[in-house]
């Protein structure tokens, strides 16, 4: 059984921005510790000498021409927008009190 | 008189294009289906209020006498995982609840210049994270031919709405089967292209590295006249491969009137036709081989002795990807927002949000991701899981050189029923054993119609799998094998679905010609 604790979920979900609640970080923690201990056989087989594959085609140099493209206008990328100002998304404070 | 529903795209763009019908009509009989039987099923999340004026407009332009594309006038479901200017796209999450984006995905605007005519959006699991539909924040879709199980995940929708008559063609998108694994447990016909040949922009993305966009249909042919349209390089993808493809609907043609498969070496991958698959899977998987050994094929045996670590490695690959892919619900830009009690910085609104607009299932998948790219884990993980990801390229090139296809069932059973394994994380990843590995390597896959299990009466679907940008070889194949199946049978797969129970008569009657 993998060493997956209730503290450890906590900080994850900090990490990942999610206020989970108390009774969610204790079902998730018995979850991730099945799920961690079923995929960490991926070790057994990764050997050293194995180069790793991060796209399964790989292509080199996927450039454009440096011009201005078709952009979403102002409007258009705010029309989906929460809150606005009309020209800036809007939101609460960066920093809190203590900080 | 013919009820319109039941033709294939290729017939109904056959009598569009004779003059025969209208785009109106078909359009109007589909919705009218819809409106019969989706309060059951529930394989649309929105249903396209434009429809008809859309069909209206391309029988104007073929009254005109323009030329127009095979597919036009033909109606379309979109799963909501692609951009459209004009619906609501939510990819089945809370957290996009009713947001319509400023542009379409270029898969859909090629839809819309072909002049096909957008029917709705289609459900799916949320951010198709999932094999059944269940987890859709909407609700799940139901399977047309057991109202009890499952369609399949995460494009059940697609799936059942073409299984159900309401539509001849959808999209899907397909990340580990979500495509192929639906098509297998309703009956109908779905394909995952080779990576990069159809373009990813405006497809919401879950693994970016895993994803690709396909179609979903009932026959292989309609499939091919679909993939003809949405294929092709798009410089708004930087992962869009440059090739020049071949008619796919060619290739289907080419297979359905030979009926042979003879000089074609199909290998059996050992390793997913495992003990753990349902007997009926068996059964018709190894029926099916000795048709196609009838028909010329030669069958052999191939090993792919990495594959056992699949699942492993593409649960850590996808929920890595996710995790980063997802950062962007940050209750800024777009989708929900949810400001706690006593308020707090942009960071606490951004917590306060993501709790509530996602699922328990992106939820796990994003907290498993985070783990997976934390500092000390990383290379025994995600590291280990892109070498596995080589070493399943590498078997499968060496089963390319013993075969030109491979197959296996494209699921281990028939449909599951509703909250079968929705309590067990681990129980639904594994129906994708058989799917994940194409996506690992890129390589394009099919799923098509294969039997009925003798036990439960429920279809069972093949998998054919083709080396990289040989997609043609699939529908060559595909429709071959449809063919000879249907010969043998004496009537489609599909026609042996139950009739779904009309709700209203007037659509009955409306929905004939």
């Amino acid at each position: 059984m993998s060493e997956i604790t209730t503290e450890q979920v906590a900080h994850l979900a900090n990490l990942a921005r999610i206020a989970l609640t108390p009774d969610e970080i204790a079902k998730l923690t018995g979850e991730l510790g099945v799920i961690i201990d079923s995929i960490a056989k991926v070790s057994e087989v990764a050997t050293a000498d194995i180069p790793a594959t991060s796209h399964p085609i790989p292509l080199t140099n996927v450039f454009r021409p440096d011009v201005v493209g078709e952009t979403l206008t102002v409007e258009q990328a705010l029309s989906g927008a929460p809150e606005h100002d009309g020209s800036r998304f809007k939101v609460s404070a960066i920093l809190g009190e203590e900080q | 008189m013919t009820d319109l529903t039941r033709l294939t795209a290729a017939a109904l763009s056959e009598k569009l294009q004779a003059g025969d019908i209208s785009s109106v009509e078909v359009t109007r009989a589909h919705l009218n289906r819809i409106a019969a039987v989706d309060g059951d099923l529930h394989a649309f999340l929105h249903v396209s209020s434009a429809a008809l004026e859309t069909a209206a407009a391309v029988d104007a332009k073929r009254a005109a006498g323009q030329t127009l594309s095979a597919l036009a006038g033909v109606p379309i479901a979109i799963k909501d995982v692609l951009c459209t200017y004009d619906m609501p796209s939510t990819a089945g999450s809370k957290i996009l609840e009713g947001w319509v984006p400023p542009y379409d995905a270029t898969v859909v605007r090629k839809l819309r210049e072909a002049d096909l005519v957008p029917l709705g959006k289609t459900n799916m699991d949320e951010f198709a994270m999932g094999s059944s539909t269940e987890h859709s924040a909407y609700g799940p879709t139901r399977n047309p031919w057991d109202l009890e199980r499952i369609p399949g995940g995460s494009g059940g929708g697609s799936a059942a709405a073409v299984a159900a008559y309401e539509t001849p063609l959808a999209l899907g998108s397909d990340t580990g089967g979500s495509i192929r694994q639906p098509a297998a447990v309703t009956g109908s016909v779905g394909v995952k292209p080779t990576y990069g040949g159809v373009s990813r922009y405006g497809a919401i993305a879950l693994a970016s590295s895993l994803d690709q966009v396909g179609p979903v249909s009932r026959t292989v042919l309609d499939a091919a006249l679909l993939h003809d349209v949405i294929g092709g390089h798009d410089p708004r993808d930087s992962t869009s491969l440059r090739d020049t493809w071949p008619s796919f609907a060619h290739a289907a043609r080419a297979g359905k009137e030979s009926r042979s498969l003879a000089g074609v070496r199909v290998g059996v991958v050992k390793e997913l036709n495992g003990d753990g698959f349902q007997a009926g899977v068996h059964s018709t998987f190894a029926e099916a081989l000795e048709l196609m050994a009838a028909a010329g094929a030669e069958i052999v045996e191939v090993s792919a002795p990495n594959f056992e670590y699949a699942v492993a490695a593409y649960y850590l690959i996808l929920p890595a990807e996710a995790s980063s892919n997802l950062a962007k619900f940050d209750s800024v830009r777009f989708g929900m927002r949810v400001n706690p009690l006593r308020g707090g910085t942009v960071e606490d609104v951004m917590a306060a949000t993501r709790e509530a607009g996602f699922g328990p299932e992106v939820k796990r998948r994003i907290i498993l991701g985070t783990y997976a790219l934390s500092a000390g884990y990383y290379d025994a993980y995600y590291g280990s899981a892109q070498k596995v990801r080589t070493l399943i390229q590498r078997d499968f090139d060496a089963a390319f050189q013993q075969a030109d296809v491979l197959v296996s069932p494209a699921a281990p059973t028939t449909a599951f029923k509703l909250g079968e394994k929705l309590n067990d994380p681990l129980a639904m990843y594994l129906n994708d054993i058989t799917t994940i590995p194409a996506n690992l390597a890129g390589i394009p896959g099919m799923g098509l119609p294969m039997g009925i299990a003798p036990e439960d009466g429920l279809p069972t679907g093949m998998q054919i799998m083709a080396p990289a940008r040989q997609d043609a070889r699939l529908y060559t194949v595909g429709a071959a094998l449809e063919a000879l199946l249907e010969d043998k049978w004496g009537h489609t797969l599909i026609s042996r679905a139950p009739d779904l129970a009309l709700a209203e008569d007037f659509a009955a009657t409306e929905g004939v010609v």
